[in-house]
Protein backbone atom coordinates (compact mmCIF):
# COMPACT_ATOMS: atom_id res chain seq x y z
CA UNK A 1 0.00 0.00 0.00
CA UNK A 2 1.26 3.46 -0.43
CA UNK A 3 1.70 5.53 2.51
CA UNK A 4 0.93 9.24 2.45
CA UNK A 5 0.25 9.99 6.21
CA UNK A 6 3.45 12.15 6.14
CA UNK A 7 1.91 14.64 3.52
CA UNK A 8 -1.40 14.58 5.00
CA UNK A 9 -1.28 17.75 7.54
CA UNK A 10 -4.60 19.61 6.56
CA UNK A 11 -4.13 23.26 5.24
CA UNK A 12 -0.40 23.15 5.14
CA UNK A 13 1.08 25.36 2.66
CA UNK A 14 4.36 25.67 3.74
CA UNK A 15 6.43 24.15 1.40
CA UNK A 16 10.23 24.06 1.09
CA UNK A 17 10.06 25.70 -1.89
CA UNK A 18 8.93 28.69 -0.06
CA UNK A 19 12.00 28.40 2.29
CA UNK A 20 14.22 31.11 1.91
CA UNK A 21 16.94 30.41 -0.35
CA UNK A 22 20.68 30.95 -0.46
CA UNK A 23 19.44 33.19 -3.86
CA UNK A 24 16.42 32.81 -3.17
CA UNK A 25 13.22 35.79 -4.51
CA UNK A 26 10.27 36.00 -3.53
CA UNK A 27 7.48 34.04 -4.97
CA UNK A 28 5.18 35.80 -7.25
CA UNK A 29 1.57 36.03 -5.54
CA UNK A 30 -1.12 33.66 -7.39
CA UNK A 31 -3.55 34.56 -10.06
CA UNK A 32 -6.67 33.56 -9.32
CA UNK A 33 -7.65 29.78 -10.21
CA UNK A 34 -5.56 29.22 -12.97
CA UNK A 35 -2.10 28.32 -12.43
CA UNK A 36 -1.04 27.82 -16.00
CA UNK A 37 -2.69 29.66 -18.95
CA UNK A 38 -1.77 29.50 -21.84
CA UNK A 39 -3.46 31.86 -24.44
CA UNK A 40 -3.35 32.08 -28.50
CA UNK A 41 0.39 30.72 -28.39
CA UNK A 42 2.26 30.30 -31.66
CA UNK A 43 4.99 28.39 -32.10
CA UNK A 44 7.26 27.02 -35.36
CA UNK A 45 10.84 25.22 -35.39
CA UNK A 46 12.71 25.44 -38.24
CA UNK A 47 9.62 26.86 -40.59
CA UNK A 48 7.37 23.80 -39.19
CA UNK A 49 4.18 25.29 -37.03
CA UNK A 50 3.99 23.32 -33.75
CA UNK A 51 0.95 25.77 -32.22
CA UNK A 52 -1.22 28.01 -33.69
CA UNK A 53 -3.29 29.67 -31.37
CA UNK A 54 -2.90 27.41 -28.57
CA UNK A 55 -5.34 27.73 -25.88
CA UNK A 56 -4.82 26.09 -22.25
CA UNK A 57 -5.76 26.41 -18.60
CA UNK A 58 -4.47 24.72 -15.76
CA UNK A 59 -6.18 25.02 -12.87
CA UNK A 60 -4.98 24.88 -8.88
CA UNK A 61 -5.87 21.52 -7.64
CA UNK A 62 -6.66 19.55 -10.17
CA UNK A 63 -4.61 17.27 -13.01
CA UNK A 64 -5.21 18.63 -15.85
CA UNK A 65 -3.94 16.24 -19.08
CA UNK A 66 -2.05 16.92 -22.34
CA UNK A 67 -3.41 14.56 -25.10
CA UNK A 68 -2.40 14.31 -28.35
CA UNK A 69 -0.97 12.05 -31.04
CA UNK A 70 3.14 11.97 -31.34
CA UNK A 71 4.48 14.83 -32.82
CA UNK A 72 2.01 17.35 -31.59
CA UNK A 73 3.89 19.10 -29.49
CA UNK A 74 2.97 17.90 -25.94
CA UNK A 75 6.58 18.12 -24.55
CA UNK A 76 6.99 21.69 -26.56
CA UNK A 77 4.18 22.73 -24.76
CA UNK A 78 5.75 21.82 -21.22
CA UNK A 79 9.41 23.60 -22.77
CA UNK A 80 7.21 26.72 -23.33
CA UNK A 81 5.25 26.41 -19.97
CA UNK A 82 8.89 25.87 -17.77
CA UNK A 83 10.55 28.82 -19.89
CA UNK A 84 12.79 26.12 -21.77
CA UNK A 85 11.21 27.40 -24.87
CA UNK A 86 10.19 30.87 -25.88
CA UNK A 87 6.50 30.95 -28.37
CA UNK A 88 6.82 32.93 -30.70
CA UNK A 89 3.53 35.31 -30.17
CA UNK A 90 1.14 34.88 -27.69
CA UNK A 91 1.11 34.58 -23.94
CA UNK A 92 2.36 31.67 -21.59
CA UNK A 93 1.67 32.17 -18.06
CA UNK A 94 2.78 30.99 -14.81
CA UNK A 95 1.39 32.08 -11.73
CA UNK A 96 0.11 35.25 -13.61
CA UNK A 97 3.59 35.27 -14.92
CA UNK A 98 4.79 35.96 -18.24
CA UNK A 99 7.09 33.22 -18.48
CA UNK A 100 9.04 34.66 -21.46
CA UNK A 101 9.46 37.95 -19.62
CA UNK A 102 11.04 36.44 -16.56
CA UNK A 103 15.45 36.98 -16.17
CA UNK A 104 17.05 33.65 -15.29
CA UNK A 105 16.80 34.52 -11.71
CA UNK A 106 13.29 35.19 -12.08
CA UNK A 107 13.07 31.89 -13.93
CA UNK A 108 15.11 29.69 -11.70
CA UNK A 109 12.62 31.34 -8.95
CA UNK A 110 9.27 29.95 -10.58
CA UNK A 111 10.89 26.53 -11.60
CA UNK A 112 11.98 26.03 -7.69
CA UNK A 113 7.37 26.23 -7.57
CA UNK A 114 7.43 23.14 -9.67
CA UNK A 115 8.95 19.56 -10.15
CA UNK A 116 8.85 17.80 -13.15
CA UNK A 117 9.06 14.07 -13.80
CA UNK A 118 10.84 13.19 -17.43
CA UNK A 119 10.19 10.07 -19.87
CA UNK A 120 13.74 8.70 -18.73
CA UNK A 121 13.31 9.83 -15.05
CA UNK A 122 16.92 11.70 -16.14
CA UNK A 123 17.90 10.70 -12.97
CA UNK A 124 21.89 11.57 -12.64
CA UNK A 125 24.17 8.47 -13.33
CA UNK A 126 27.07 9.06 -11.06
CA UNK A 127 24.85 9.46 -7.83
CA UNK A 128 22.60 7.03 -6.34
CA UNK A 129 19.10 6.87 -5.21
CA UNK A 130 19.60 8.81 -1.94
CA UNK A 131 21.60 11.34 -3.56
CA UNK A 132 19.37 12.09 -6.38
CA UNK A 133 16.26 12.30 -3.88
CA UNK A 134 18.71 15.02 -1.57
CA UNK A 135 19.61 16.86 -4.88
CA UNK A 136 17.59 19.22 -4.89
CA UNK A 137 17.41 19.92 -1.16
CA UNK A 138 21.29 20.17 -1.17
CA UNK A 139 21.52 22.87 -3.98
CA UNK A 140 18.53 25.10 -2.28
CA UNK A 141 18.68 24.65 1.53
CA UNK A 142 21.30 24.65 4.39
CA UNK A 143 19.34 21.88 5.99
CA UNK A 144 21.40 20.31 8.49
CA UNK A 145 22.47 16.32 7.31
CA UNK A 146 19.77 14.78 9.80
CA UNK A 147 16.85 16.62 8.04
CA UNK A 148 17.64 15.99 4.72
CA UNK A 149 17.65 12.29 5.84
CA UNK A 150 14.51 12.55 7.12
CA UNK A 151 12.92 14.25 4.22
CA UNK A 152 14.60 11.73 1.19
CA UNK A 153 13.48 8.88 3.33
CA UNK A 154 10.10 10.14 3.92
CA UNK A 155 9.90 10.73 -0.17
CA UNK A 156 11.17 7.32 -0.98
CA UNK A 157 8.73 6.10 1.61
CA UNK A 158 5.88 7.52 -0.25
CA UNK A 159 7.11 5.92 -3.73
CA UNK A 160 7.83 2.62 -2.08
CA UNK A 161 11.48 2.71 -2.27
CA UNK A 162 12.81 3.33 0.61
CA UNK A 163 15.10 -0.08 0.54
CA UNK A 164 16.43 0.95 -2.25
CA UNK A 165 17.90 4.00 -1.42
CA UNK A 166 21.68 3.10 -1.87
CA UNK A 167 20.82 1.67 -5.54
CA UNK A 168 22.56 3.43 -8.48
CA UNK A 169 20.11 4.49 -11.49
CA UNK A 170 21.49 1.48 -13.50
CA UNK A 171 20.53 -0.99 -10.47
CA UNK A 172 16.96 0.40 -11.22
CA UNK A 173 14.15 -1.03 -13.53
CA UNK A 174 12.47 1.95 -15.78
CA UNK A 175 9.32 1.81 -13.84
CA UNK A 176 11.25 1.74 -10.34
CA UNK A 177 13.98 4.93 -12.15
CA UNK A 178 10.67 6.98 -12.65
CA UNK A 179 9.41 6.41 -9.02
CA UNK A 180 12.36 7.77 -7.71
CA UNK A 181 12.41 11.00 -9.83
CA UNK A 182 8.61 11.44 -8.99
CA UNK A 183 10.25 10.95 -5.07
CA UNK A 184 13.07 13.96 -6.79
CA UNK A 185 10.00 15.83 -8.03
CA UNK A 186 8.33 16.78 -4.62
CA UNK A 187 11.26 16.89 -2.42
CA UNK A 188 11.01 20.76 -2.57
CA UNK A 189 6.99 20.03 -1.40
CA UNK A 190 6.64 21.95 -5.59
CA UNK A 191 3.37 23.99 -6.16
CA UNK A 192 2.89 22.07 -9.74
CA UNK A 193 3.70 18.83 -10.81
CA UNK A 194 4.72 18.09 -14.73
CA UNK A 195 4.66 14.77 -15.58
CA UNK A 196 5.80 14.01 -19.52
CA UNK A 197 4.97 11.02 -21.07
CA UNK A 198 4.67 9.08 -17.27
CA UNK A 199 3.51 5.73 -19.09
CA UNK A 200 5.78 5.08 -21.87
CA UNK A 201 7.65 1.86 -21.56
CA UNK A 202 5.91 0.44 -18.11
CA UNK A 203 4.90 -2.60 -17.46
CA UNK A 204 0.79 -3.00 -16.48
CA UNK A 205 1.53 -3.20 -12.68
CA UNK A 206 4.35 -0.09 -12.96
CA UNK A 207 1.99 1.81 -15.26
CA UNK A 208 -0.76 1.44 -11.89
CA UNK A 209 1.57 2.53 -9.48
CA UNK A 210 2.52 5.77 -11.27
CA UNK A 211 -0.67 6.19 -11.90
CA UNK A 212 -1.96 5.99 -8.48
CA UNK A 213 1.06 8.23 -7.28
CA UNK A 214 0.15 10.84 -9.62
CA UNK A 215 -3.73 11.05 -8.17
CA UNK A 216 -2.74 10.39 -4.75
CA UNK A 217 0.34 12.80 -4.21
CA UNK A 218 -2.42 15.31 -5.87
CA UNK A 219 -5.21 14.84 -3.10
CA UNK A 220 -2.52 14.71 -0.14
CA UNK A 221 -0.07 17.44 -1.68
CA UNK A 222 -3.12 19.29 -2.49
CA UNK A 223 -1.04 20.68 -5.75
CA UNK A 224 -1.73 20.86 -9.63
CA UNK A 225 -0.35 18.41 -11.90
CA UNK A 226 0.17 18.60 -15.50
CA UNK A 227 0.49 15.38 -17.21
CA UNK A 228 1.28 14.72 -21.05
CA UNK A 229 0.72 11.69 -22.43
CA UNK A 230 -1.11 9.97 -25.21
CA UNK A 231 -2.14 6.67 -22.39
CA UNK A 232 -6.05 7.23 -23.02
CA UNK A 233 -7.06 4.86 -20.51
CA UNK A 234 -4.71 5.56 -17.99
CA UNK A 235 -5.29 9.07 -17.78
CA UNK A 236 -9.02 8.66 -18.05
CA UNK A 237 -8.78 7.26 -14.72
CA UNK A 238 -7.16 9.96 -12.97
CA UNK A 239 -7.71 13.68 -15.17
CA UNK A 240 -9.71 16.15 -13.82
CA UNK A 241 -9.55 18.15 -17.24
CA UNK A 242 -7.90 17.46 -20.44
CA UNK A 243 -7.02 18.85 -23.27
CA UNK A 244 -6.86 17.10 -26.87
CA UNK A 245 -4.16 18.87 -29.22
CA UNK A 246 -3.98 18.50 -32.45
CA UNK A 247 -2.55 20.25 -35.66
CA UNK A 248 -1.62 22.97 -33.41
CA UNK A 249 -4.19 23.87 -31.76
CA UNK A 250 -7.06 22.39 -29.06
CA UNK A 251 -9.45 20.05 -30.83
CA UNK A 252 -11.37 19.29 -27.60
CA UNK A 253 -11.61 19.55 -24.06
CA UNK A 254 -13.13 18.71 -21.43
CA UNK A 255 -13.62 16.24 -18.81
CA UNK A 256 -11.92 12.39 -20.11
CA UNK A 257 -16.00 11.61 -20.27
CA UNK A 258 -16.61 13.98 -22.63
CA UNK A 259 -13.90 13.57 -24.97
CA UNK A 260 -14.96 9.70 -24.75
CA UNK A 261 -18.54 11.24 -25.95
CA UNK A 262 -17.37 13.48 -28.82
CA UNK A 263 -18.80 13.20 -32.21
CA UNK A 264 -15.85 15.03 -33.59
CA UNK A 265 -13.52 12.76 -36.19
CA UNK A 266 -10.56 14.20 -34.55
CA UNK A 267 -11.22 12.89 -31.38
CA UNK A 268 -12.88 9.66 -32.08
CA UNK A 269 -9.70 8.75 -34.07
CA UNK A 270 -7.59 9.33 -30.95
CA UNK A 271 -9.85 7.74 -28.69
CA UNK A 272 -10.55 4.64 -30.22
CA UNK A 273 -7.01 4.40 -31.80
CA UNK A 274 -8.28 4.29 -35.23
CA UNK A 275 -5.19 3.85 -37.88
CA UNK A 276 -7.16 6.09 -40.30
CA UNK A 277 -8.65 9.70 -40.39
CA UNK A 278 -7.87 12.69 -39.81
CA UNK A 279 -4.36 11.77 -38.99
CA UNK A 280 -3.29 9.98 -41.72
CA UNK A 281 -2.04 6.76 -41.81
CA UNK A 282 0.46 7.16 -44.95
CA UNK A 283 3.06 9.62 -45.25
CA UNK A 284 2.19 11.78 -48.52
CA UNK A 285 3.60 9.89 -51.14
CA UNK A 286 2.90 10.05 -55.00
CA UNK A 287 0.56 7.49 -56.15
CA UNK A 288 1.02 3.85 -55.59
CA UNK A 289 0.71 2.32 -59.13
CA UNK A 290 2.56 5.07 -60.68
CA UNK A 291 5.58 5.11 -58.30
CA UNK A 292 5.54 1.61 -58.92
CA UNK A 293 5.73 1.42 -62.47
CA UNK A 294 8.13 3.96 -62.14
CA UNK A 295 10.03 1.84 -60.37
CA UNK A 296 10.10 -1.05 -63.35
CA UNK A 297 11.06 1.24 -66.13
CA UNK B 1 20.09 27.12 -41.16
CA UNK B 2 23.10 30.03 -41.76
CA UNK B 3 25.79 27.36 -40.46
CA UNK B 4 25.41 25.34 -43.03
CA UNK B 5 25.72 27.60 -45.95
CA UNK B 6 28.91 29.24 -43.80
CA UNK B 7 32.47 28.77 -45.51
CA UNK B 8 34.73 26.66 -43.77
CA UNK B 9 36.42 30.07 -42.03
CA UNK B 10 33.29 31.40 -41.53
CA UNK B 11 32.03 28.48 -39.69
CA UNK B 12 35.29 28.28 -37.63
CA UNK B 13 35.47 31.63 -36.65
CA UNK B 14 32.03 30.92 -35.21
CA UNK B 15 32.78 28.38 -33.44
CA UNK B 16 35.70 29.81 -31.97
CA UNK B 17 33.46 33.27 -31.06
CA UNK B 18 31.49 30.52 -29.40
CA UNK B 19 33.85 28.83 -27.50
CA UNK B 20 35.25 31.61 -26.29
CA UNK B 21 31.71 33.09 -25.10
CA UNK B 22 31.49 29.74 -23.33
CA UNK B 23 34.86 29.93 -21.42
CA UNK B 24 33.42 33.17 -19.95
CA UNK B 25 30.14 31.84 -19.08
CA UNK B 26 32.31 29.05 -16.90
CA UNK B 27 35.37 31.14 -15.82
CA UNK B 28 32.59 33.17 -14.38
CA UNK B 29 30.68 30.57 -12.58
CA UNK B 30 34.35 28.99 -11.69
CA UNK B 31 34.34 30.92 -8.75
CA UNK B 32 31.06 29.85 -7.45
CA UNK B 33 32.18 26.05 -7.86
CA UNK B 34 34.71 27.02 -5.76
CA UNK B 35 32.74 27.38 -2.69
CA UNK B 36 31.51 23.20 -3.56
CA UNK B 37 35.21 21.73 -3.35
CA UNK B 38 34.35 18.10 -2.98
CA UNK B 39 32.66 18.55 -6.45
CA UNK B 40 35.93 19.75 -8.35
CA UNK B 41 37.95 17.32 -5.66
CA UNK B 42 36.00 14.09 -7.77
CA UNK B 43 36.62 15.61 -10.91
CA UNK B 44 40.71 16.26 -10.14
CA UNK B 45 40.41 12.22 -9.25
CA UNK B 46 38.29 11.67 -12.63
CA UNK B 47 40.45 12.98 -15.03
CA UNK B 48 43.63 12.94 -13.12
CA UNK B 49 44.30 10.13 -10.71
CA UNK B 50 42.55 7.72 -13.59
CA UNK B 51 44.78 9.34 -16.25
CA UNK B 52 47.93 8.09 -14.02
CA UNK B 53 48.48 4.72 -15.00
CA UNK B 54 48.73 5.04 -18.70
CA UNK B 55 50.39 8.96 -18.09
CA UNK B 56 53.33 6.56 -16.03
CA UNK B 57 53.61 4.28 -18.79
CA UNK B 58 53.97 6.64 -21.79
CA UNK B 59 56.40 8.79 -19.70
CA UNK B 60 58.59 5.74 -18.70
CA UNK B 61 58.53 4.48 -22.40
CA UNK B 62 59.49 7.89 -23.68
CA UNK B 63 62.06 8.71 -21.28
CA UNK B 64 63.68 5.10 -22.48
CA UNK B 65 63.33 5.98 -26.08
CA UNK B 66 64.97 9.28 -25.32
CA UNK B 67 67.78 7.76 -23.28
CA UNK B 68 68.52 5.40 -25.98
CA UNK B 69 68.26 7.52 -28.97
CA UNK B 70 70.09 10.52 -27.08
CA UNK B 71 72.76 7.96 -25.77
CA UNK B 72 73.49 7.45 -29.81
CA UNK B 73 73.57 10.61 -30.59
CA UNK B 74 75.79 12.17 -27.67
CA UNK B 75 78.41 9.39 -28.11
CA UNK B 76 79.31 10.64 -31.68
CA UNK B 77 80.52 13.54 -30.35
CA UNK B 78 82.16 11.75 -26.80
CA UNK B 79 79.20 13.60 -24.68
CA UNK B 80 77.51 10.71 -23.72
CA UNK B 81 77.51 12.14 -20.27
CA UNK B 82 75.13 14.75 -21.01
CA UNK B 83 72.71 12.93 -21.69
CA UNK B 84 70.27 13.59 -18.21
CA UNK B 85 70.55 17.32 -19.35
CA UNK B 86 69.08 16.37 -23.00
CA UNK B 87 66.33 14.15 -21.26
CA UNK B 88 65.40 16.63 -18.51
CA UNK B 89 65.39 19.57 -20.57
CA UNK B 90 63.43 17.74 -23.40
CA UNK B 91 61.05 16.32 -20.75
CA UNK B 92 60.77 19.15 -19.12
CA UNK B 93 60.16 21.41 -21.35
CA UNK B 94 58.56 19.76 -24.47
CA UNK B 95 57.50 16.18 -24.03
CA UNK B 96 56.11 15.89 -20.35
CA UNK B 97 53.53 18.72 -21.02
CA UNK B 98 52.89 18.06 -25.31
CA UNK B 99 52.64 14.37 -24.65
CA UNK B 100 50.83 14.42 -21.11
CA UNK B 101 48.25 16.83 -22.89
CA UNK B 102 47.99 14.64 -26.05
CA UNK B 103 47.08 11.91 -23.37
CA UNK B 104 44.96 13.87 -21.56
CA UNK B 105 43.07 14.77 -24.45
CA UNK B 106 42.78 11.07 -25.32
CA UNK B 107 41.56 9.73 -22.06
CA UNK B 108 40.02 12.00 -19.83
CA UNK B 109 39.24 14.27 -22.60
CA UNK B 110 36.85 12.27 -24.11
CA UNK B 111 35.29 10.72 -21.09
CA UNK B 112 34.47 14.74 -20.16
CA UNK B 113 33.09 15.18 -23.64
CA UNK B 114 31.26 11.41 -23.48
CA UNK B 115 30.16 12.14 -20.23
CA UNK B 116 28.85 15.94 -20.68
CA UNK B 117 26.96 14.38 -24.18
CA UNK B 118 25.27 11.41 -22.56
CA UNK B 119 24.00 13.53 -19.54
CA UNK B 120 22.83 15.94 -21.93
CA UNK B 121 21.01 13.16 -24.29
CA UNK B 122 19.69 11.36 -20.99
CA UNK B 123 17.79 14.80 -19.90
CA UNK B 124 19.79 14.90 -16.81
CA UNK B 125 21.37 18.52 -17.47
CA UNK B 126 17.63 19.80 -18.55
CA UNK B 127 16.18 17.97 -15.04
CA UNK B 128 19.24 20.54 -13.39
CA UNK B 129 17.71 23.24 -14.99
CA UNK B 130 14.35 22.02 -13.71
CA UNK B 131 15.60 21.79 -9.88
CA UNK B 132 16.14 25.57 -10.25
CA UNK B 133 20.04 24.22 -10.86
CA UNK B 134 22.59 25.68 -13.14
CA UNK B 135 24.37 22.99 -14.70
CA UNK B 136 27.05 25.08 -16.31
CA UNK B 137 28.01 25.95 -12.41
CA UNK B 138 26.89 22.56 -11.19
CA UNK B 139 28.29 20.16 -14.09
CA UNK B 140 30.42 22.17 -16.45
CA UNK B 141 32.76 24.75 -13.67
CA UNK B 142 33.80 21.17 -11.47
CA UNK B 143 35.05 19.51 -14.09
CA UNK B 144 36.66 22.37 -15.80
CA UNK B 145 38.97 23.28 -12.91
CA UNK B 146 39.11 19.63 -12.00
CA UNK B 147 41.19 19.60 -15.80
CA UNK B 148 43.55 22.70 -14.75
CA UNK B 149 44.52 21.27 -12.03
CA UNK B 150 45.01 17.57 -13.40
CA UNK B 151 47.19 18.74 -15.94
CA UNK B 152 49.96 20.54 -14.00
CA UNK B 153 50.65 17.23 -11.90
CA UNK B 154 50.13 14.84 -14.63
CA UNK B 155 52.89 16.34 -16.57
CA UNK B 156 55.41 16.56 -13.46
CA UNK B 157 54.59 13.03 -12.86
CA UNK B 158 55.22 12.10 -17.24
CA UNK B 159 58.23 14.13 -16.74
CA UNK B 160 59.37 12.42 -13.28
CA UNK B 161 59.01 9.12 -15.02
CA UNK B 162 60.06 9.85 -18.24
CA UNK B 163 63.60 11.06 -16.52
CA UNK B 164 63.77 7.71 -14.30
CA UNK B 165 63.18 5.80 -17.99
CA UNK B 166 65.89 7.72 -19.43
CA UNK B 167 68.03 7.21 -16.60
CA UNK B 168 67.49 3.37 -16.74
CA UNK B 169 68.58 2.98 -20.52
CA UNK B 170 71.61 5.96 -19.84
CA UNK B 171 73.10 4.77 -16.69
CA UNK B 172 71.58 0.98 -16.14
CA UNK B 173 71.85 -0.21 -19.63
CA UNK B 174 74.29 1.93 -21.66
CA UNK B 175 76.71 2.53 -18.93
CA UNK B 176 76.70 6.30 -18.29
CA UNK B 177 78.17 7.43 -15.52
CA UNK B 178 75.70 8.24 -12.77
CA UNK B 179 77.23 11.01 -11.22
CA UNK B 180 77.87 12.70 -14.06
CA UNK B 181 74.25 12.00 -15.43
CA UNK B 182 72.80 14.04 -11.96
CA UNK B 183 74.97 16.20 -11.90
CA UNK B 184 74.71 17.66 -15.38
CA UNK B 185 71.06 17.54 -15.10
CA UNK B 186 71.27 19.36 -11.74
CA UNK B 187 73.66 22.07 -13.16
CA UNK B 188 71.75 22.58 -16.31
CA UNK B 189 68.18 22.49 -15.48
CA UNK B 190 67.52 25.82 -13.76
CA UNK B 191 63.20 27.31 -12.63
CA UNK B 192 62.80 28.86 -15.42
CA UNK B 193 62.82 25.27 -17.59
CA UNK B 194 60.56 24.45 -14.92
CA UNK B 195 58.17 27.33 -14.99
CA UNK B 196 58.09 26.42 -18.79
CA UNK B 197 56.78 23.14 -18.02
CA UNK B 198 54.60 24.52 -15.69
CA UNK B 199 53.09 26.97 -17.56
CA UNK B 200 52.75 24.65 -20.71
CA UNK B 201 51.14 22.31 -19.34
CA UNK B 202 48.54 24.74 -17.29
CA UNK B 203 48.04 25.93 -20.74
CA UNK B 204 47.13 23.04 -22.44
CA UNK B 205 45.53 21.86 -19.37
CA UNK B 206 42.86 25.39 -19.81
CA UNK B 207 42.38 24.43 -23.85
CA UNK B 208 42.14 20.72 -23.20
CA UNK B 209 39.76 21.06 -20.48
CA UNK B 210 37.64 23.71 -22.05
CA UNK B 211 37.44 21.71 -25.73
CA UNK B 212 36.10 18.68 -23.71
CA UNK B 213 33.26 20.41 -21.62
CA UNK B 214 32.19 22.81 -24.79
CA UNK B 215 31.90 19.84 -27.07
CA UNK B 216 30.52 17.38 -24.71
CA UNK B 217 27.76 20.55 -23.62
CA UNK B 218 27.14 21.42 -27.13
CA UNK B 219 26.75 17.73 -28.55
CA UNK B 220 23.81 16.42 -30.45
CA UNK B 221 21.94 14.53 -27.73
CA UNK B 222 22.08 11.38 -30.05
CA UNK B 223 24.53 8.41 -30.07
CA UNK B 224 25.81 9.81 -33.34
CA UNK B 225 26.05 13.49 -32.02
CA UNK B 226 27.94 12.52 -29.03
CA UNK B 227 30.38 9.95 -31.10
CA UNK B 228 31.14 12.67 -33.37
CA UNK B 229 31.55 15.83 -30.08
CA UNK B 230 34.01 12.97 -28.81
CA UNK B 231 36.07 12.56 -31.65
CA UNK B 232 35.66 16.56 -32.05
CA UNK B 233 37.27 16.64 -28.86
CA UNK B 234 40.91 14.72 -29.98
CA UNK B 235 41.00 16.36 -33.37
CA UNK B 236 40.75 19.89 -31.89
CA UNK B 237 42.53 19.78 -28.79
CA UNK B 238 45.58 17.35 -30.27
CA UNK B 239 46.00 20.30 -32.95
CA UNK B 240 45.20 23.18 -30.38
CA UNK B 241 48.27 21.66 -28.15
CA UNK B 242 50.52 21.82 -30.85
CA UNK B 243 49.91 25.20 -32.01
CA UNK B 244 49.74 26.51 -28.60
CA UNK B 245 53.13 24.23 -27.98
CA UNK B 246 55.00 25.88 -30.95
CA UNK B 247 53.93 29.79 -29.40
CA UNK B 248 54.88 29.19 -26.38
CA UNK B 249 57.90 28.16 -27.08
CA UNK B 250 58.10 30.93 -29.16
CA UNK B 251 57.47 33.25 -26.39
CA UNK B 252 59.85 32.07 -24.27
CA UNK B 253 62.51 31.82 -26.74
CA UNK B 254 61.91 35.40 -27.06
CA UNK B 255 62.09 36.12 -23.27
CA UNK B 256 65.18 34.51 -23.10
Amino acid sequence: MLSFAAFQHPGRRERLSDFPSKDANPSPAPAGDAVIEVRDAHYSIGGRKIFDGLDITARRGRITAFMGPSGTGKTTLLRLITGQSTADSGSVKAWGQEVSRLSSPELFSLRRRMGMLFQNGALLTDEDVYENVAFPLRAHTKLPESLIRQLVLTKLQAVGLRGAARLMPSELSGGMARRVALARAIVMDPDLLIYDEPFVGLDPISMGVICRLIKQLNDALGITSIVVSHDVQELSTIADDSFLLSGGRVVAKGTPAELHESKLPEVRQFMEGLADGPVPFHYPAPDLVKDLLEDEA
Amino acid sequence: MSAQVDSLPVAWLRRLGSMSLFFVQVCARSFSALAKPGLIVRQIYNAGARSLVIVMLSGLFVGMVLGLLGFDTLQRFGSEDSLGVLAALGMLKVLGPVLTALLFAGRAGTSLTSEIGLMKSTDQLTAMQMMAVDPLRHVIAPRFLGGIVAMPLLAATFSVIGLFGAQLIGVQQMGVDAGAFWSQTQNAVDLRDVTEGIVKSLVFGVACSLIAVYEGYHSEPTPEGVGLATTRTVVTSSVMVLLLNYLLTAAFLTKS
